[in-house]
């Protein structure tokens, strides 16, 4: 009893970190779990900075940064519908100015994210997402909420390697690892 | 029956070795399992379907109607389209299929699927497709080819034609290489476009060895440039292995470097057939003789013509040995035939587009375009090269058909229509002769165009029959209805990697490892995998659920249940939110309690119930039960976005934020002392139906305690976020450890609740049960408005008979009810017995000692203490109507 928080939590997908590694192909397409990333659900009538465009994401404040919301990154807000968005990061959830958010949801442990990346990255989702991830469609800074196989999931372009941040429910996110490694297969081996 | 020394697509460096059939052959890299078999002599592959008749191979392509196969365990392929590997084991498929189970499950997987977008889909690359593929992608547009061959060229691939004044492959080579610059366009060779779906949706299926890729394109604009099929002729004796299409023999010996045969006639209606005789002429076939039903014949040709006569019959029994014409008989090995060709406009009529009969082509062509599909090339009627390649088309001459050839005997019973279905033109004769008319009548009654390779030779060919017999113009004949899939799929492949354990997602809780290594039995409950029970040793179920229940009424038992849908309602209005989504109050409710609630649908039927917590003046945290936590935000939000836009409040699911365990039983509040040492926990300080923020050191600090209880016994769930499940479990559990704490599954919670008559939404409910029916009446508010109220006292939903949840106590306490079993009053009237209800839930109970069950009875409560039977066919139980209440009827445990 009484031992440090850090020392007892665990990742929806901590434990299948290995295999992870194990079925990424450095160069061609990789994917990790990016545990404990702080996330809340912010819903009200909106308003800068949050995003009114559907499917993108801004960040908050003036650095210029990257669209992933590291929990030593920027924060970032994720459009999830016209009244909806993910506040993904360590930094404060901005005010509405002239609104009040009507709902604010700590949401950190409800999803885990993970990150896909690399050359073949766009072609293992295309597996089994039925949106256009075209660069010219999808560009790092556009966000959807989308199927992945049979799971639900939250899409973020953040960069142009590509790398993809998936948000999937906890409960699901072993479904998703195991779906991703099968879908990353035959990177594995010329063979197929 | 050759192989040509040179020449052909093949790599003679490459020999492959293959088994057809248990016997051993050779072939080379570039072949299909078809011209390998011709090349090393193999004319027979089949044995038909009816008439058990040898068939050989009649096509080079996907219409191929005979050479059906099973390869290396895919039950049915077509050998034209087989491409060779070493080792590739064939066996052909003889009179009628057999579904088999595959020996080796693991064989079939793999099988990939690939979603696309693009502003152009290209099918088939051919001169026409490449054409449009070239116009389109210079336009910088998103363009996706898809061509059923190994590579792209279509036709040209299996013909000399000559573009300008080289070889029409070099113009092919040069496409594709423009094509390849264009960053994108993208080829798909081997990848054959099954069906076309609403809205220039595409599903096309990608050979890659022995695998498939399923690829769901969508396209805001689909050429169909899928060329045209060669129609065979209708002659006495026209299926006898030997006969083959003019186009396929072309193929075989250009693509290939195999001649199908040694001495051929050919049979044909239309000019490409003198094209194919001297290029196979010049690869070493005699050409006996060209017979062409027009009177004047074809264009000038070498060969002997006999102009204006037809083949009245093949000849041969085992294959064709000659033919008879104009009273002579013609030794040859091969008949070539060509009845014309038929556009391939099957994608075109999926999409819904009309096809017109044109007596100058002698064809049914697409006519404009349908459903974003363009047709270009010789699937728009244009048949000349110079025409696909986007120039001054060179029509031909006026189309002369003839589609039924007389015999020198009356009768048709050797005219073959369809020769993978065995259909005849007699078979044609008795439909019509029953009265039908309809090509579309004419198909089902004779099967003719219904077989693996959808009256790629025989549809056309049918509509030409009864044309000929009923002197029916072609144009008021019409098709048969184009429906997809253009060729067989197996279903492996369109499952993909939706199968075994990625088939159907499994949803998992924090604590789902400790479980697994426990050695719980689990159930599946929505798409969660619960623990139904945790056998101990030598324990089977029913030994396992009693120990449970004795520890969780008698010690402390502990249960996951995180699984629990969880939904957060924030905002201003959101207690009057809740006040008309639940039957009973909320707005009322002080933060820091929670209390029981139940909603009805509009018709006042039972949707859901759970616990609610006011965890702020504008917010909730709502339970919902474990299978319907999407089903509720569904529902709130439906009602918030459509009825209620002025209500302040806004839902977000946060099922997943939380991991919760149930401890309960009489000494579950030393263990929660245990594991929350700065908690008040007496009656007083904690009572029953509320919650409290508390540090719980071993689970990474703060979390959550209610005091709700679903087994009217004293009883906490704490909840911390998912992260801390799995240390929650395990503190509670060794919190637990000097009580004895029993870790439980779901069947204990369901005979713990159901002793204290505590209804589950969806196992005692059936969508047809009001809150009243179960004894909820105290929770239906008479003062305010909820969604159902008013269906609640419409006279069939406030009648005293209805159906009403009670307990059942078999009068033989050993004695099982099945769930679902029937109850009568009396069990000796003579049938129909009327029925009085069903039993719901049922269980042996550790704490009565006996069995008992949940039912709805007809005017149940009025029963209570009667006697009802559950005929079981070879028994009649009897069981006394009770109070749903079985168990603690006081309520004293609940305080502990």
């Amino acid at each position: 009893m009484g031992e440090p928080p850090q020392a007892v939590r665990r990742s929806p997908l901590g434990h299948l970190a290995a295999e992870l590694r194990a079925a990424s192909v450095p160069g061609t397409v990789t994917v990790r779990e990016v545990p404990f990333v702080r996330q809340v659900n912010v819903r009200g009538p909106g308003g800068k900075p949050f995003p009114a465009e559907p499917n993108t994401v801004a960040t908050t404040g003036d650095a210029a940064g990257d669209a992933a919301g590291d929990a030593e990154g920027d924060t970032v807000l994720v459009w999830l519908g016209p009244d909806e968005w993910l506040v993904v990061g360590p930094g404060e959830v901005p005010g509405m100015p002239g609104a009040e958010h009507e709902s604010v949801a700590d949401v950190s442990a409800h999803r885990t994210v993970v990150e896909l990346a690399g050359p073949a990255a766009r072609e293992v989702l295309l597996k089994g997402c039925p949106i256009d991830l075209h660069p010219g469609v999808f560009p790092p800074g556009r966000c959807a909420q989308t199927l992945l196989g049979r799971a639900q999931v939250i899409i973020v372009c953040v960069d142009e390697r590509p790398a993809y941040r998936l948000f999937v429910r906890a409960s699901l996110a072993g479904y998703l690892a195991g779906w991703l490694i099968d879908a990353m297969r035959e990177y594995q081996c010329h063979t197929y | 029956m050759t192989r040509l020394a040179t020449g052909g697509r093949i790599d003679r460096s490459a020999p492959l070795t293959f088994t057809f059939d248990g016997a051993p052959y050779t072939g080379y890299q570039g072949d299909t399992l078809a011209s390998a078999l011709l090349a090393a002599g193999v004319r027979t592959v089949a044995t038909s379907i009816r008439y058990g008749r040898p068939r050989g191979i009649f096509a080079a392509g996907v219409e191929e109607p005979n050479a059906l196969v099973e390869v290396d365990g895919e039950p049915m392929a077509t050998a034209t389209t087989v491409e060779l590997r070493d080792g590739l084991t064939a066996r052909s498929l003889t009179g009628r299929g057999r579904l088999t189970a595959p020996d080796d499950q693991a064989d079939q997987a793999g099988h990939d699927r690939m979603h696309a977008h693009c502003d152009v889909l290209v099918v088939g690359a051919g001169p026409a497709g490449l054409t449009a593929a070239l116009e389109a992608g210079r336009t910088g547009a998103r363009v996706i080819v898809v061509d059923e061959r190994t590579e792209a060229g279509g036709t040209l691939l299996e013909t000399r034609d000559l573009v300008g004044d080289a070889p029409a492959l070099a113009w092919v080579a040069a496409a594709t290489g423009l094509l390849a610059e264009l960053p994108e366009v993208r080829v798909l060779t081997r990848t054959t476009a099954l069906g076309r779906y609403d809205d220039g949706y595409v599903v096309a299926a990608e050979r890659r060895g022995s695998r498939g890729r399923l690829w769901r394109i969508r396209a805001a604009e689909v050429v169909l440039a899928t060329g045209a099929h060669e129609r065979p002729l209708v002659f006495a004796g026209n299926d006898l292995p030997g006969v083959m299409l003019a186009g396929a023999a072309r193929a075989y010996a250009n693509r290939y470097a195999v001649l199908p045969g040694r001495r051929a006639v050919v049979f044909t209606t239309d000019d490409s057939a003198y094209a194919a005789a001297a290029e196979l002429a010049e690869a070493g076939l005699e050409i006996a003789a060209v017979v062409d039903p027009r009177p004047g014949g074809g264009p000038d040709t070498a060969f002997e013509v006999l102009a204006g006569h037809v083949v009245a019959g093949a000849t041969g029994t085992a294959e064709v040995t000659g033919v008879r014409v104009a009273g002579r008989e013609i030794a040859c090995d091969l008949v070539l035939v060509c009845g014309g060709w038929n556009p391939v406009a099957h994608l075109y009529g999926q999409a819904g587009g009309r096809l017109r009969y044109d007596d100058d082509l002698a064809c049914f062509v697409p006519e404009g375009t349908a459903g974003r599909c363009r047709v270009v090339g010789a699937a728009a009627g244009e048949f000349s090269l110079a025409g696909c390649l986007g120039e001054e088309p060179r029509p031909g001459p006026p189309a002369a058909p003839v589609w039924l050839v007389p015999g020198d005997e009356p009768g048709y019973d050797t005219h073959f229509v369809d020769l993978q279905r065995d259909v005849t033109v007699a078979d044609i004769e008795a439909a019509l002769a029953t009265g039908m008319t309809s090509v579309e009548h004419v198909k089902r009654y004779t099967t003719a165009g219904t077989a693996h390779d959808q009256g790629k030779t025989s549809a056309v060919t049918a509509v030409g029959v009864i044309s000929a017999l009923r002197g029916v113009p072609m144009g008021d004949l019409g098709t048969t209805t184009f429906r997809p899939p253009y060729t067989p799929v197996s279903f492996a492949l369109l499952a993909g990697r939706d199968r075994g354990v990625l088939h159907d997602p499994v949803l998992t809780t924090a604590m789902h490892p400790w479980h697994v290594a426990r050695g719980a039995v689990f159930e599946d409950v929505g798409q969660w995998k619960r623990p139904h029970h945790y056998p101990g040793p030598g324990e089977d179920m029913a030994a396992a659920v009693l120990r449970e229940c004795r520890a969780a009424r008698e010690g402390v038992a502990a249960m996951d249940v995180s699984t629990l849908g969880k939904i957060d309602v924030q905002g201003p209005d959101a207690g009057e939110f809740l006040n008309r989504v639940y039957t009973n109050a909320f707005a009322k409710l002080p933060v820091g309690s929670c209390r029981y609630g139940v909603m009805c649908r509009a018709d006042g039927m039972v949707f859901d119930d759970g616990v609610t917590m006011r965890l702020a003046p504008d917010r909730f945290l709502m339970s919902t039960t474990t299978g319907n936590a999407a089903a509720v935000l569904d529902w709130l939000e439906e009602w918030l976005q459509t009825e209620w836009p002025d209500l302040r409040v806004r839902c977000t699911s946060v099922t997943d934020q939380w991991a919760g365990v149930a401890v309960v039983g009489p000494r579950s509040r030393d263990v929660v002392a245990a594991l929350a040492p700065g908690l008040v926990l007496d009656n007083a300080g904690f009572p029953f139906m509320t919650w409290r923020e508390t540090d719980v050191p071993g689970a990474g600090g703060a979390a959550r305690v209610a005091r709700i209880s679903f087994s009217g016994e004293l009883a906490y769930e704490v909840y911390v976020p998912w992260w801390y499940g799995l240390a929650l479990w395990e503190a509670v559990l060794a919190a637990g450890e000097p009580y004895g704490i029993t870790p439980y599954g779901t069947e204990t919670m369901h005979v713990l609740r159901a002793e204290k008559g505590y209804p589950i939404i969806g196992q005692d409910t059936d969508g047809t049960v009001t809150p009243v029916d179960l004894g909820l009446g105290w929770a239906v508010s008479k003062t305010k408005d909820f969604i159902g109220r008013r269906s609640l006292s419409r006279s069939d939903t406030s009648r005293p008979d209805r159906r009403q949840l009670v307990g059942l106590l078999p009068i033989d306490g050993e004695e099982s009810l099945p769930e679902g079993a029937q109850l009568v009053e009396d069990p000796d009237v003579p049938v129909p017995v009327p029925m009085i209800g069903h039993v719901t839930s049922s269980y042996r109970s550790a704490a009565l000692g006996a069995t008992f069950a949940l039912a709805l009875v007809k005017g149940g409560r009025d029963r209570i203490g009667t006697t009802v039977f559950a005929p079981l066919g070879d028994r009649v139980v009897a069981a006394r109507v009770a109070d749903p209440v079985l168990y603690d009827k006081e309520g004293a445990h609940r305080d502990g």
